[in-house]
């Protein structure tokens, strides 16, 4: 079954330090900045649902034609949001807390800047490789 | 063969697991650490407030990560969202953490309604440390300040933090301060959610 899913990890100050397409469907070069466009425009939604609760993952906040918005946002308001059409909610709870882990080990590298651009490809290859097996 | 255990290799940070953190750093390592980190920065200014700013910045950097660790390992991820309760999270969390006991007091400034203090009989980092008189009121809790400050911002509640010496009586020893001034959002933000 082929599935459309795009990553991206948004940072406290709305810049976007990682992204990546990982559904397994044919990547089309349109839909890739479609699928930004989007995540782009539920952030004011995170925002302001943020506040309201404690839990850090907020099921699905937003959606268009199929695809649904599910986000997660961390104690420093880092946010890792996934544009997804399946409705897997508990593989995709799964999916953000591993990739949670794996983005603290990031952010303790004290050579990192915290809200810079994620560059190291191990990270990409994990990333990719948990959503292949949760999504 | 006079063996240990095959410890297994990583290749990667990445792959590693989290640590629990049960790990302790000893005291003497910590100040002569912190004191070439003092030193260094006093080589580098011209001035007391550059060399505060700087200790200030270095310890941000702790707080922001210190936030992110603490939030994911000991609260179980539920983030604060409240003014009262991420005042609580630095008081004891943090402090727990990184000086091995609860801070000594939380205090609700009496002047300004955005003010908060936490209270320490003797700051673990200026526990080696004495002030030459001409730096007048210079404070090396600046780095705990920057700590502090590192994790309130990273949580959403913007603050300036400041450090300073409260003489007691009877004491040798001043107490140290840590003054948390909140900005304005904050307050209406606090104010909006009842």
């Amino acid at each position: 079954m082929t599935t459309t899913a795009c990553f991206i990890i948004v940072s406290r100050n709305d810049i976007p330090i990682y992204e990546a397409e990982v559904g397994s469907a044919a990547k089309r070069e349109d839909a890739a900045q479609l699928h930004q466009f989007i995540l782009h425009a539920a952030l004011d939604i995170v925002q302001d649902l943020a506040w309201t609760t404690s839990a850090m993952f907020l099921k699905a906040i937003d959606r268009f034609n199929d695809l649904v918005v599910s986000v997660y946002v961390t104690a420093g308001h880092t946010r890792f949001m996934l544009l997804h059409d399946s409705r897997n909610d508990d593989g995709i709870k799964s999916f953000f807390q591993e990739v949670h882990e794996l983005y603290i080990k990031i952010l303790l590298n004290p050579l990192y800047l915290p809200g810079s651009r994620i560059t190291s490809s191990h990270f990409d290859t994990k990333v990719r490789a948990l959503a292949r097996k949760y999504l | 063969m006079i063996g240990v255990g095959k410890i297994k290799q990583y290749s990667n940070i990445l792959d590693k697991p989290l640590s629990k953190g049960k790990q302790e750093v000893s005291l003497s390592a910590f100040a002569f650490l912190f004191s070439e980190l003092v030193q260094y920065n006093q080589t580098q200014v011209d001035n007391i407030a550059e060399l505060e700013r700087r200790l200030e910045d270095a310890g941000y950097a702790v707080g922001a990560r210190v936030l992110e660790l603490l939030c994911h390992r000991d609260k179980g991820n539920r983030r604060e969202t409240r003014l009262l309760g991420i005042l609580s999270f630095v008081h004891s969390t943090v402090w727990k953490v990184l000086f091995g006991k609860v801070a000594d007091s939380l205090e609700k400034g009496t002047e300004h309604e955005d003010e908060y203090m936490i209270s320490e009989k003797e700051l673990l980092v200026n526990k080696f440390i004495s002030i030459p008189k001409d730096m007048g009121t210079f404070n090396c809790g600046a780095f705990v300040a920057g700590i502090v400050r590192g994790v309130l911002d990273g949580a959403g509640f913007p603050a300036v933090v400041t450090a300073h010496f409260v003489p007691m009586e009877g004491q040798q020893r001043p107490r140290t301060t840590i003054l948390i001034k909140f900005a304005e959002e904050v307050l209406r933000r606090e104010a909006r959610l009842g």
